[in-house]
């Protein structure tokens, strides 16, 4: 029980590689692939819970009060952002493919020829 | 453990597989943003209220206009 | 391989990637049992030496200022490369295509609250380092003020607000500026991204020394990068005009 953030990080990061080695759609491969990216946020946060810790923020609150590690969501919030960022690269790409070999299904892509 | 920190960890490891097991692709984007907000309540749960705002904007601005102009792109060259 | 073969040595290897994730798992501390010393230090020290109440925006700014170089740079090239694969070279000037929306339910709900969430965003922006909040959510909260227009009104009325040379330009200073902020107390003497302004009180809007700069330096980047972001994803005609529309 007190080990069942870390499972639900590493049940999340199977579950998104199923989904990538499962999909018949280049969207729903993206999808599935910033699942597995979720599956580290969680992870992340979950190493820097302190029981009983409220959040880093000390306005009004007095200096000294429990709190949890700060670092983690320092490194988990400007990734959040940058990776739908990186995510509509997929996608662009995504839409480059079809237009070139006319499919989204990752099977029937062949590589590159000449 | 909390019970509310045992709801919210079995809720988000449904949602995750609720969004793998997705094919319809409109579903999925709306399964998706279903395990996003899963996702927020977590975070406020491991009190880490940046990181929910981060996630809420980005699940609901970003996200969902990236992948449906996506999908609206590629059944418009069908 | 084939599809099948595939799934069979997933489930193989899931299986051995699942034994060993299990195992190192038992080795971690227990949830809520925090052993790491820089977390306890930093939420004892950083609301004094900084004097900023929200730690995580004097950690992302200030202690770990360099990473957060390092994700701008990583925004401004995705964005770019989103805008080098989808952007077609144009024979002539193709005329704006004319999409007006037609609910006034949505044109009410988006003239209402585009102002809102304008302010909305500025607000997050600003008060990021005393409260939750911060450059990068508020730049998001800002780019979804643009979209409203997009939604509410029309396509061209938001091509005529977001307009190419300016969103670029906005987005070049933004992420350029964070790195001069930094060079600036390379200049001086001390060390790269160096806290150079005064401190001030902790809880009012000037505190934090550079944190503030660097701050709205990235809220410009971020909502720069994700109004290019939609600019291109919906300048493609498929998505404006709609196939099954009969012409009236």
């Amino acid at each position: 029980m007190s080990y069942l953030p870390f499972v639900l990080a590493a049940w999340i990061f199977l579950v998104g590689i199923f989904g990538i080695v499962r999909s018949r759609h280049f969207i729903h491969l993206v999808v599935c692939l910033s699942l597995t990216q979720s599956s580290t946020y969680v992870l992340l946060l979950s190493i820097g819970y302190v029981k009983h810790g409220g959040a880093p923020i000390f306005k009004d609150v007095p200096l000294g009060t429990k709190a949890v590690d700060p670092v983690v969501q320092a490194l988990t919030l400007t990734d959040i952002v940058v990776s739908v960022t990186v995510a509509a690269l997929l996608l662009a790409l995504a839409i480059q493919a079809k237009k070139h070999a006319k499919t989204m299904n990752p099977d029937e892509l062949r590589p590159v020829r000449g | 453990m909390v019970p509310l920190q045992a709801t919210i960890t079995i809720l988000v490891a449904l949602g995750a597989l609720a969004v793998a097991l997705t094919s319809d692709l409109v579903r999925l984007v709306i399964v998706s943003s279903a395990y996003t907000l899963l996702l927020v309540v977590l975070f406020v749960v491991l009190q880490a209220p940046d990181v929910a705002l981060s996630m809420l904007v980005v699940g609901t601005i970003g996200y969902p206009l990236v992948l449906f102009v996506a999908i609206r792109r590629d059944r418009a060259d069908d | 391989m084939t599809r099948r073969v595939r799934l069979a040595l997933f489930g193989v290897a899931a299986c051995g990637l699942a034994a060993l994730l299990l195992w190192s798992i038992t080795g971690l501390p227990k949830f809520g049992d925090y052993h790491g010393a820089y977390g306890k230090i930093l939420n004892k020290r950083a609301p004094q030496e900084r004097q900023t109440s929200n730690v995580v925006a004097a950690v992302v700014f200030d202690y770990r200022g360099f990473d957060t170089m390092g994700e701008e740079l990583i925004l401004f090239a995705a964005v770019m490369g989103v805008a080098m694969l989808l952007r077609e070279p144009r024979e002539e000037e193709a005329p704006v295509p004319e999409d007006p929306v037609r609910s006034d339910a949505l044109r009410a709900f988006g003239v209402s609250l585009a102002g809102a969430t304008l302010v909305l965003g500025l607000w997050i922006v600003a008060h990021g380092y005393v409260t939750p909040g911060g450059g990068f959510q508020g730049g998001v909260v800002l780019a979804a003020a643009f979209l409203l227009v997009w939604l509410a009104g029309s396509y061209r009325a938001y091509r005529g607000l977001a307009r190419a040379p300016f969103v670029e330009l906005a987005e070049g200073s933004g992420a350029g500026g964070y790195v001069v902020i930094g060079l600036c107390a390379l200049l001086i003497g001390d060390a790269f991204l160096h806290n150079l302004l005064p401190y001030g009180v902790a809880g009012k809007l000037s505190s934090g020394g550079s944190i503030p700069l660097l701050n709205w330096a990235s809220g410009l980047e971020v909502t720069a990068a994700f109004v290019l972001l939609f600019n291109e994803f919906l300048s493609e005609r498929a998505v404006l005009i709609d196939p099954t529309r009969r012409p009236s």
